[in-house]
């Protein structure tokens, strides 16, 4: 089975480079997708809470970030930042970018969330005497993030599939490393098989996690 | 620091730019027309009582949906020739990007087809049309106008999409943009007219959009 | 004679131009039990709605047990946050929209004020909350979630929540307008018991009978003003002003 020149001979010989290219597309994708919430939840309550300047700065923030297409915040951070100023690596680069990116829809998300809820739960929260701090923490936030998560695994499955435009960018991440074995092996259809299988089942496996979660955490009516 | 904002050498090239952004566009429209019709397909596919077009609509879905948008890119770039497929690269691009947008329009058009009233294909059957007009004259009509603001969304994503194209060297304005970048090194100026370029094209489109979908509505 | 226990006095509010509350005066006396009704746009909704500074108002003054709320000083100057936060629990409120939290269970909902706003024990707040639950005749959902209750069984836990924090006026904003006909019967049955118990009770309300029977005193208010007042023997049988007897025929009394 293990003859020189097979497919399988051909990934058991590039088993490591596959699975480093897999572990940094795994850690570009957690560290955007926590860093990023973390930045958005921020960008989420200056949009619903924040006066009325900041409102409007973090706003412009939020519409430039998301008129502006992913791949070209990657490549534009990875120009700026590894050139001008701040030497940074690619990887830290590109993982600006996708923080940038990842915080824009959380932000979004979680305003949306916010402010559908129904003023009365804010008026009921009022009339038993809780300050807007207890109400947001008791009353707001709980619904709130309930209300957000489908959108949030949502953004967690895109900051995955994002992870790959950092191949552009001479990140070895999954994609480029496939290239390279693909550059070598002249095995194109098996390893890119091979490499979108690993794609799919990562998001995959977010998707069914995330619908798992949310039955967990609904309401029984 | 010492760097002066200078705009003068992208605006030298500002035609190219204009042209990618054109580009973009184009295939943009051209990837939503076709995707349009995949998405339709499959989301009568996923209604229909036959189990094996609800269950390969399906998978279609769950793939491409669960995909990086580079990764079938490239994917289709370098694998489509090997089967023997040889296209150019931007047929490549709307060849893949209408399949992409494919799987997320069959979403948007099973969400609005579930959402019809059983009523409008029963009394269109009533008053003896096929199954088939009924479809084309009243169900779809009425699915479209229903969709539209996902529509209009799915439109701007793909539109962005199209930067994608700048990664197997198709000349849109990603791709243009990065050249202009590497020969005049005018790094800040370069980026932020791009992105400018591109935030503005969406801003644009939305309000043309809004502007159809009001002129396209119903009257009550 | 003791201070009235609520005192409202010249109250003016203005939604942006337009002047809602055009100098209202009321009194209640612990214990008192008063309906206001009037056609919508009248402001018995917003008058309401002062008295737990849901609503601000820039003129006049609302006492309750002699503490000037929201405001203070002949400046009318707005108190801070925290402190309207302390005076609202001095109240309580039953919504027409219900408004329970639905991420928390009926007993839950009714311990929140009492742990959090009181800062009684959890032990304490939860036996008071039992307590209460019973009253209302929900003892056996008191782990349910208000998605699991219908509208009559959740208008009784929020009037459980409302009274549960002791309040010293138990304000109600046409807590029937939003139930089925056939769940009526059981909020309005609560709301008797808590009068003949004494509790001091200001109700907004549609429902005519029900104000006749259970009040001491009505209060009839059109355009912003208190047009009459008065127990309710002399406002339904008798009405003085035309608009009321105008009013109380379109309503079918």
């Amino acid at each position: 089975m293990f003859e020189q020149g097979t497919v399988l001979y051909e990934i058991w010989v590039s088993r490591w480079a596959l699975l480093q290219g897999l572990g940094v597309t795994v850690l570009i994708s957690l560290l955007a997708i926590v860093l990023g919430t973390i930045l958005g939840v921020f960008v989420g309550l200056v949009l619903v809470y924040g006066r009325w300047v900041s409102r409007f700065a973090v706003r412009m923030y939020v519409d430039f970030v998301r008129g502006t297409p992913v791949f070209v915040l990657v490549l534009a951070s990875y120009y700026l930042l590894t050139q001008i100023g701040i030497q940074l690596t690619a990887f830290q680069a590109g993982l600006f970018a996708l923080v940038v990116f990842c915080s824009t829809h959380v932000g979004e998300n979680l305003r949306g969330a916010l402010q559908s809820l129904p003023r009365g739960q804010t008026e009921a929260a009022k009339a038993i005497g809780l300050t807007f701090p207890q109400i947001f923490v008791y009353v707001l936030a709980p619904q709130a993030l309930r209300q957000a998560l489908p959108a949030w695994i949502n953004t967690a499955t895109e900051m995955v599939k994002a992870s790959t435009l950092l191949s552009v960018i001479s990140v070895a991440e999954l994609l480029l490393v496939t290239k390279q074995i693909v550059a070598r092996t002249f095995m194109t259809l098996e390893f890119y098989l091979l490499a979108g299988l690993i794609y799919f089942l990562i998001n995959y496996a977010i998707e069914r996690a995330a619908k798992a979660a949310e039955r967990r955490v609904a309401l029984p009516s | 620091m010492g760097y002066h904002l200078n705009f003068g050498a992208v605006w030298r090239d500002f035609d190219l730019l204009l042209s990618g952004l054109g580009l973009g566009l184009g295939l943009a429209i051209v990837s939503i027309f076709a995707g349009c019709w995949i998405g339709l397909v499959a989301a009568f596919a996923m209604n229909s009582k036959h189990a094996y077009r609800r269950r390969i609509a399906s998978c279609y879905v769950t793939v491409f949906r669960n995909l990086p948008p580079l990764f079938i890119i490239v994917f289709a770039y370098f694998v489509l020739p090997r089967l023997g497929l040889l296209v150019g690269k931007i047929e490549t691009f709307i060849l893949t990007l209408s399949i992409y947008g494919g799987a997320y329009l069959t979403e948007v058009f099973r969400g609005a087809l579930l959402a019809l009233p059983r009523g409008q294909r029963e009394a269109g059957l009533a008053i003896g049309l096929t199954e088939w007009q009924t479809k084309v004259w009243i169900i779809i009509p009425i699915m479209i106008r229903n969709a539209f603001p996902a529509l209009a969304n799915n439109f701007i994503s793909l539109f962005k999409d199209t930067s994608l194209a700048a990664a197997i060297a198709v000349p849109e304005l990603t791709f243009y943009a990065r050249k202009i970048n590497v020969e005049t090194f005018r790094v800040i100026e370069t980026w932020l007219v791009a992105s400018l370029m591109y935030v503005a094209a969406c801003y644009l489109i939305a309000a043309g959009l809004r502007f159809f979908e009001r002129r396209l509505a119903i009257p009550r | 004679m003791a201070q009235p226990i609520l005192r409202i006095e010249n109250l003016h509010k203005k939604f942006k131009e337009v002047e809602v509350l055009k100098g209202v005066d009321l009194s209640l006396e612990t214990g008192d039990v008063v309906s206001i009704i009037g056609s919508s746009g009248s402001g018995k909704t917003t008058l309401l709605r002062c008295v737990n500074m849901l609503e601000e108002f820039h003129q006049g003054r609302i006492l309750i047990d002699n503490e000037e709320i929201g405001y203070s000083g002949p400046q009318h100057k707005a108190r801070k946050e925290s402190e309207i936060a302390r005076q609202r629990a001095m109240t309580g409120m039953v919504f027409q929209q219900f408004n329970l939290f639905p991420h928390m269970t009926a007993l839950r909902n009714v311990t929140l004020g009492l742990t959090k706003v009181k800062k009684l024990t959890v032990v304490e707040a939860n036996a008071i909350a039992e307590k209460w639950l019973a009253r209302v005749g929900l003892s056996d959902r008191s782990n349910h979630y208000p998605g699991q209750l219908s509208g009559g069984q959740q208008q009784r836990v929020a009037i459980a929540r409302a009274v549960a924090m002791n309040p010293k006026v138990m304000l109600f904003d046409e807590v029937t307008s939003a139930l089925d006909p056939e769940l009526v019967n059981e909020v309005l049955n609560v709301i008797k018991d808590l009068a003949t118990e004494g509790m001091t009770m200001l109700l907004v309300t549609h429902e005519m009978k029900f104000a006749f029977e259970v009040s001491d005193r009505v209060v009839f208010m059109n355009q912003g003003r208190i047009e009459e007042e008065g127990p309710p023997e002399d406002l339904f049988r008798s009405p003085k002003s035309q608009r009321l007897a105008e009013f109380l025929k379109s309503s079918k009394f």
